[in-house]
């Protein structure tokens, strides 16, 4: 008798989880789609005559409202859409190419020689992911002036600078837990520092490359500032830049031009975040460890 | 093997030390020493003590206290509704119902696009919101103030509920399941077991939205570029706007850009004495 209560209210309990869980499940559906609306909507109003954007921004672009694809053509006229992803990626993949090689390396010598220009160069490190852009932002812009570093190649020197704190931090953060037996036993088979490091150090880093490689390309790609105040603007301009500068000198904005601009600024991310999801949410867990 | 690798420093230090130096030791060291400087270029600097600092605080046309305390409430706000709603869902979300994975994928996906983009995104939204009521985004300062942090919650929950989801997971099972044979309610195992397993996660990530808060730019910028009258303004459009906007007060923008880099540095040193305390006593 006393058992048969006791499963009764067992799968009474078995039973409110599940229809707690299917309510969560429906619940988080509705929350997800209103999360994504702001997204929707732009998307629609990328397909919609200029002048109803701002009049009727919620709704469907059907009829007299419908403008098939001519914002597209105009964003992309206007804003030389595609120099801009160009510049984007090339500034973004180089810059973080460089950071992983160089500042791996560089980490990887710190944690392994310790003397006090290594406890030096990591404080040094720590302390410039803590200070804000504004502090530098004038001071490296006539640097990187007088550098002839105002091209997207140049630009690459700069980004190694200002980001090498969080991949140096990153990098000997990992290093630091590995064991250097390894390396050693190598080394004293008569294998050289470099060689060492590029086959022995360089794909045991490898988890670490992916999350540290996945935070630098999330800064890099979407940083505005930056670029703004170092590259030479009339000839390079990066996508954030290229969307800010729609706007006119006098403040009018042609909204048209504007929602495409944004459609097509956001479908690589999103094609991005899908297709290494995994590693991007990993990374994020990573640096927040660390961080 | 130290020796061995000390002799290759050229190749494995230098290139990074290089850059290093340029892109933030050299701005960092002339940034700190022109903030008491008068000067237009970097070349023609002459020393003026704290002038630049008293210009700063003092002149109320340019608005630099105004957007200290604009800054400061907009940071408070958000780091706690921010951690509100990042804590809630991954509360919920590590029940484990279905299509977890895919509620997660999309809470993290605004912390992908860029500030500038989100910025314009959100002022066709709120202004076509705020339409129907008469005004729009930059009619006064607080339409700003809270657009933007509509904008920051919906593009930073998702990132902390991240960090919050992996510190849950982390807390082992049993304790849970201990308390609850001990007769504690759901809101009894949450605030007296998980929260406190939590503390380390609650560390970093109250932290992060503070310093966010801080050093916000781009979606101020975008949104509502200070407008009305430069009262929506944040302390890091405030620094920028006296540097570029104004000719003749790159000084003053020099020593509040001091000023602000050293209240972040403040708060990380106080995250970080709070995170070692903690380790102490574990």
């Amino acid at each position: 008798m006393m058992n048969a209560v006791k499963t009764g209210s067992r799968q009474n309990t078995t039973m409110r989880k599940k229809w707690v869980n299917a309510l969560l499940t429906v619940l988080f559906s509705v929350i997800s789609i209103a999360y994504l609306y702001p997204l929707l909507v732009i998307l629609m109003n990328s397909f919609k005559v200029k002048a109803y954007i701002s009049r009727a921004p919620f709704d469907l672009p059907i009829g007299k409202m419908f403008a098939a694809g001519d914002n597209y053509i105009n964003g992309i006229a206007k804003t030389n859409f595609f120099d801009a992803l160009k510049w984007s990626v090339v500034i973004t993949v180089l810059s973080v190419l460089v950071i992983l090689l160089c500042t791996s390396m560089c980490a990887w010598f710190i944690s392994r020689v310790n003397n006090k220009w290594s406890k030096a160069i990591y404080f040094l490190c720590i302390f410039s992911m803590v200070v804000p852009f504004q502090m530098v932002m004038f001071t490296l812009s006539k640097t990187a002036n007088v550098l002839g570093l105002n091209t997207p190649i140049g630009i690459v020197v700069v980004y190694l600078g200002f980001g090498a704190g969080l991949a140096v931090f990153m990098f000997s953060g990992y290093m630091r837990s590995s064991p250097i037996s390894i390396e050693e036993s190598a080394m004293i088979d008569g294998c050289e520092p470099l060689r060492t490091f590029f086959s022995i150090v360089l794909p045991i880093l490898q988890p670490t490359y992916i999350s540290t490689g996945i935070l630098e390309t999330m800064w890099i790609w979407n940083d505005y500032l930056l670029p703004y105040l170092v590259l030479d603007l009339k000839r390079f301009k990066t996508i954030p830049i290229a969307v800010q500068y729609l706007k006119g000198g006098y403040g009018s904005v042609d909204m048209g031009a504007m929602m495409a601009t944004l459609v097509m600024a956001i479908v690589p991310i999103i094609l991005f975040y899908l297709a290494s999801q995994k590693y991007i949410v990993s990374g994020v867990m990573a640096g927040a460890v660390k961080g | 093997m130290e020796k061995a690798i000390k002799r290759y420093w050229p190749i494995f230090v230098l290139p990074t030390m290089i850059a290093f130096t340029i892109g933030f030791l050299i701005p960092f060291i002339m940034g700190l020493y022109l903030s008491f400087c008068d000067f237009t270029t970097v070349s023609n600097a002459t020393f003026t003590g704290l002038n630049n600092y008293i210009k700063a605080f003092t002149d109320t046309s340019s608005n630099f206290v105004h957007s200290l305390w604009y800054t400061a409430l907009f940071s408070g706000i958000s780091t706690v509704l921010i951690n509100f709603f990042g804590l809630a869902v991954a509360l919920l979300l590590v029940r484990g119902f279905r299509g977890t994975n895919l509620f997660r994928t999309v809470f993290f996906m605004p912390n992908l696009i860029g500030g500038i983009v989100l910025g314009w995104l959100w002022q066709v939204i709120l202004n076509g919101v705020l339409a129907n009521y008469g005004v729009t985004i930059v009619t006064n300062e607080w339409y700003g103030f809270w657009g933007l942090m509509t904008v920051m919650c919906w593009q930073q929950a998702g990132y902390m509920m991240i960090i919050y989801i992996s510190g849950l997971q982390a807390i082992p099972g049993e304790l849970s399941e201990a308390a609850a044979i001990d007769g504690a309610s759901g809101w009894q195992t949450l605030t007296r077991v998980k929260l406190p397993m939590l503390m380390p996660s609650i560390t970093i990530c109250t932290f992060l939205t503070l310093t966010n808060g801080f050093k916000l730019f781009d979606q101020n910028l975008a949104l509502t570029n200070g407008m009305p009258s430069n009262r929506s303004q944040m302390l890091a459009l405030n620094i920028f706007d006296t540097f570029y906007g104004r000719t003749g007060w790159a000084g003053a923008g020099q020593a509040k850009a001091v000023v602000f880099c050293l209240l972040v540095v403040g708060i990380a040193m106080i995250q970080l004495r709070l995170t070692r305390t903690r380790e102490v006593q574990q």
